[in-house]
């Protein structure tokens, strides 16, 4: 690449360059349909208030079958849950708590993990030593038992799940980032920068971090995905977001001792909370054959 | 070789070390909330200072540390509050169940995943390699509840082919047992295959491969006698740290099938907070996990003959 072409790319604003990279996935059909799932999820839960046939904790006819009638004259296109409130609206509006919840879990363990691991990475020494060492520790815990015990012994809210994935997280985002600074930390910009005296948060967020973005995107969208999982579990498992507000995992706790008798009730937050997972994997996929190619 | 495991070894000890003061300051720091846990919200601040001095809560903290960690070192851990029994009683029958479990998936799932991903890895972008990828991604996509679900909605709902509960209440059944296997392979193997298949399709372009083929040999025995052996090393340390994940999955799993297991164990420790129960649940379950991991280290070093004789 010549000097006018970098040039000018760096003058184009951010926006248009991010479309640029968009335009690229188009070359991975497995990544153009995983943006489409996501891209219909966010969507939904954008469009919630409009979309949703119903308010998502009124309590309308109970037990009521996918396709059965309302007594409005609407219908209950997914069916109602054992107090009656409809399945079809509780999933909309539950794209709202996974996708507010999971990218922000992820970013704060991404913010956590970028620094720490820049840090270790750049300045190797007791710092690196003492950030791996605890690393190592926290991913030697199996990650459902660590969830647990902290879900458990603080009590479950919105703030605890985001503290305690980002606890569990960031670890792994150091590492990474550690592992991919110690390989670009020689180059020769690097010393040129270091030569011009610059301050090592200059070098560290505007000359190394640019240049390790590739497969931190990857990475992101797989643990994106792992967060809402985990986020699901939690819920499956009765440690989620408090009741009555709509949680996809929740949904599932709820209504899973039915599921022999009314196998609908939990059925659809289930397809919901798979297929997005599914959307961010393709996506992930699309993005790296896209990066391996170009 | 051997200074390599000693090390290993010692960094595992270390390991266990801190997780246990990490847990002693996380449940035990403050005698208060222990009483409370144990005597129940109801007691009285007399019946819990009692309760304390009895068990010597008032010694200084790195005496009440030193003791704490002698009883577990002893398999001591306590009496559970809800069982009412020593917790040893009840934690080593659970986690019998649950090896049986995790054994059964192991030997479903390591052979599934390492056939289909060196089938997937033999002829890169072959018809068979796209469809056994796009498999494993879309079944590693599916969390082990909503597969849960999906599974006994079609097997037990409108199948009925079989149990929808796994209590095993009269006696073993093996029927009971294929719902929970089932959902855990299908999320697990997914992985395992996608890594055997990346390590396949690079032993394939490796030149000794190349000559292995043009001197003639059979494709056959190209891929089992050449191939496969260094293939099949960096799937191995996988399967060991999948160990990890199989314990997550254990839980999520024993818990919807009402199987009587560890992991079902550990989750209604820590939602009644049974205190001595969830420490001990919690120091085994780190121990499978490091222990596993080790595991990992020393027989990738010792599969990898570069390694082994540099």
């Amino acid at each position: 690449m010549s000097e006018t072409t970098i040039s000018e790319a760096r003058r184009r604003p951010v926006w248009l360059r991010l479309l640029a990279g968009l335009a690229l996935l188009r070359e991975s059909r497995v990544g153009m349909i995983g943006a489409g799932i996501v891209v219909f999820w966010v969507a939904v839960a954008v469009l919630a208030p409009w979309i949703s046939p119903y308010p998502p904790n009124a309590t309308l006819v109970p037990f009521a079958l996918p396709g059965a009638a309302a007594p409005d004259g609407g219908v209950f296109w997914l069916g109602t849950d054992h107090i009656g409130r409809d399945i079809l609206s509780r999933v909309i509006w539950g794209s709202r708590t996974v996708l507010i919840y999971a990218p922000l879990a992820t970013g704060c363990a991404y913010v956590v993990g970028i620094v720490l691991g820049l840090v270790a990475g750049y300045h190797r020494g007791w710092v690196d030593e003492v950030l791996s060492r605890f690393s190592d520790l926290v991913l030697s815990f199996p990650v459902l038992v660590l969830y647990i015990l902290i879900i458990a012994t603080y009590g479950s809210s919105g703030l605890n799940i985001v503290l305690a994935v980002t606890f569990a997280s960031a670890p792994a985002v150091m590492r990474i980032v550690r592992g991919l600074v110690l390989d670009i930390r020689d180059r020769d910009y690097i010393a040129a920068a270091q030569m011009r005296g610059e301050r090592t948060s200059y070098i560290l967020f505007v000359e190394i971090l640019p240049n390790v973005r590739g497969p931190l995107i990857v990475d992101a969208c797989l643990r994106l995905g792992y967060v809402i999982i985990t986020i699901g579990v939690l819920g499956f498992l009765g440690l989620g977001l408090p009741p009555p507000d709509p949680d996809w995992g929740g949904m599932i706790n709820e209504t899973r001792s039915m599921t022999m008798a009314f196998p609908h009730m939990a059925l659809f937050p289930c397809l919901a909370i798979s297929s997005l997972v599914l959307g961010l994997n393709l996506l992930a996929d699309g993005i790296r054959e896209v990066l391996l190619n170009a | 070789m051997s200074r390599f495991i000693v090390k290993r070894l010692l960094f595992l000890l270390a390991t266990m070390l801190v997780v246990s003061v990490l847990l002693f300051a996380l449940l035990e720091i403050s005698p208060g909330s222990v009483a409370t846990k144990v005597l129940g919200p109801y007691s009285s601040q007399e019946q819990r200072d009692l309760w304390l001095a009895a068990h010597g809560y008032f010694d200084p903290i790195w005496l009440r540390y030193g003791r704490w960690l002698g009883h577990m070192l002893q398999g001591d851990f306590g009496e559970s509050i809800r069982f009412k029994v020593p917790v040893a009683q009840v934690l080593w029958p659970r986690l019998a169940n649950t090896a049986v479990l995790g054994g059964l998936v192991l030997a479903i799932m390591v052979p599934l995943a390492l056939g289909m991903g060196m089938l997937a890895g033999m002829r890169e972008g072959s018809r068979l390699d796209r469809g056994i990828s796009l498999v494993s991604i879309v079944t590693t996509s599916v969390p082990e509840f909503a597969s849960s679900v999906f599974l006994a909605a079609l097997f037990v709902f409108w199948l009925d082919w079989l149990p929808g509960t796994s209590t095993m209440a009269e006696g073993w059944h093996w029927n009971e047992l294929v719902l929970p296997v089932g959902v855990l392979v299908l999320y697990d193997f997914g992985y395992v295959a996608r890594i055997t298949r990346a390590s396949m399709v690079e032993v394939m372009l490796r030149p000794y491969i190349r000559t292995a083929v043009l001197k003639g040999l059979p494709y056959r025995r190209v891929i089992v006698r050449h191939a496969l052996r260094n293939a099949l090393i960096a799937p191995f340390t996988v399967i060991m740290l999948q160990i990890n994940w199989l314990l997550s999955g254990v839980i999520v799993v024993e818990f919807f099938f009402a199987y009587k297991g560890f992991g079902s164990l550990l989750l209604e420790a820590s939602l009644n907070q049974d205190l001595f129960l969830i420490e001990a649940c919690t120091m085994v379950s780190v121990a499978v996990a490091v222990g596993t991991q080790t595991l990992a280290d020393i027989g990738y070093v010792y599969l990898n003959p570069r390694i082994r004789f540099s």
